[in-house]
């Protein structure tokens, strides 16, 4: 009987959201408790081969936007934009070519300060031993076929595999992401 | 304390959560037990998060210090 298990649900596909379940999962992983990521609905993108490097940030209904350009893209142009539209995100967010505009800055903030890319916490998930699986409903709704997937992956699962995974273990952890 | 001889040394400057707790593990892993490794990271974090990964791991952190902006634990591998 396993001691610990962890089982993270990843169910958003956004770039910003992608990071806690690789980031926690990974390291979890590493202080030796048996780990899973369950991604389901939107999470479904971060394993897809694919949309994994298109996710993008929202900044529409999202009230921590917008983030402040990153140091290494302040200059006085950037000054300006930031002088016109330090307004609501709400606002900000129905500007056309928003969405791919903050994603390149948290890109860039992200590749600044050196934190890891999508894949590179994917593989470093998988070389933690993370098991990743995908949702098997979900992948139907969304027609996302196990080939359209990255490789690696568990086989597809529902959530009776997710519960009783966990529930294996003396000591069961879920976290919903 | 004496001046303490680590047997490895992995320089972490510049990675960021989760990399320095990734690596740490990946070249403790291929350690002998006993054997001693030096870490250096530049990221903050790493104060509470490395001492955190020693502590539920079992490896023992030697001794921890900050030198020019560096955080630098020294970790001995559990067992031996």
């Amino acid at each position: 009987m396993a001691k610990e298990r962890l089982a993270i649900i990843a169910s958003k596909g956004t770039l910003d959201w992608a990071y806690p379940p690789l980031i926690i999962g990974s390291t979890a992983a590493s202080m030796d408790i048996e780990t899973a990521i369950f991604f389901t609905f939107y999470g479904l993108n971060i394993i897809h081969k694919e949309k994994m490097n298109k996710l993008k940030v929202a900044p529409l209904g999202n009230p921590a936007m917008p983030m402040d350009f990153p140091p290494s893209l302040q200059n006085p142009i950037t000054n300006f934009i930031s002088s016109l539209f330090p307004g609501p995100p709400q606002i900000m967010g129905v500007i056309p070519g928003m969405t791919d505009f903050m994603t390149a800055v948290m890109k860039r903030a992200f590749k600044d300060h050196k934190v890891a890319s999508i894949p590179e916490l994917i593989e470093l998930c998988k070389e933690a031993g993370v098991k990743l699986i995908p949702c098997q409903m979900t992948m139907e709704v969304f027609g996302y076929k196990y080939e359209d997937l990255i490789e690696g992956l568990e086989p597809p699962a529902g959530a009776a595999t997710l519960i009783s995974y966990v529930l294996e273990a003396e000591k069961p952890m879920i976290i919903f992401v | 304390m004496g001046e303490i001889k680590p047997d490895k040394v992995l320089d972490a400057s510049g990675l960021n959560c989760p990399l320095p707790v990734l690596k740490t593990k990946g070249v403790l892993k291929d350690m002998q037990e006993g054997q001693i490794l030096e870490v250096i990271s530049t990221d903050p974090g790493s104060k509470a998060d490395i001492p955190a990964f020693c502590k539920r791991t079992g490896h023992e952190l030697i001794e921890m210090k900050e030198e020019g902006g560096k955080f630098i634990y020294y970790i001995r591998k559990k067992g031996g």
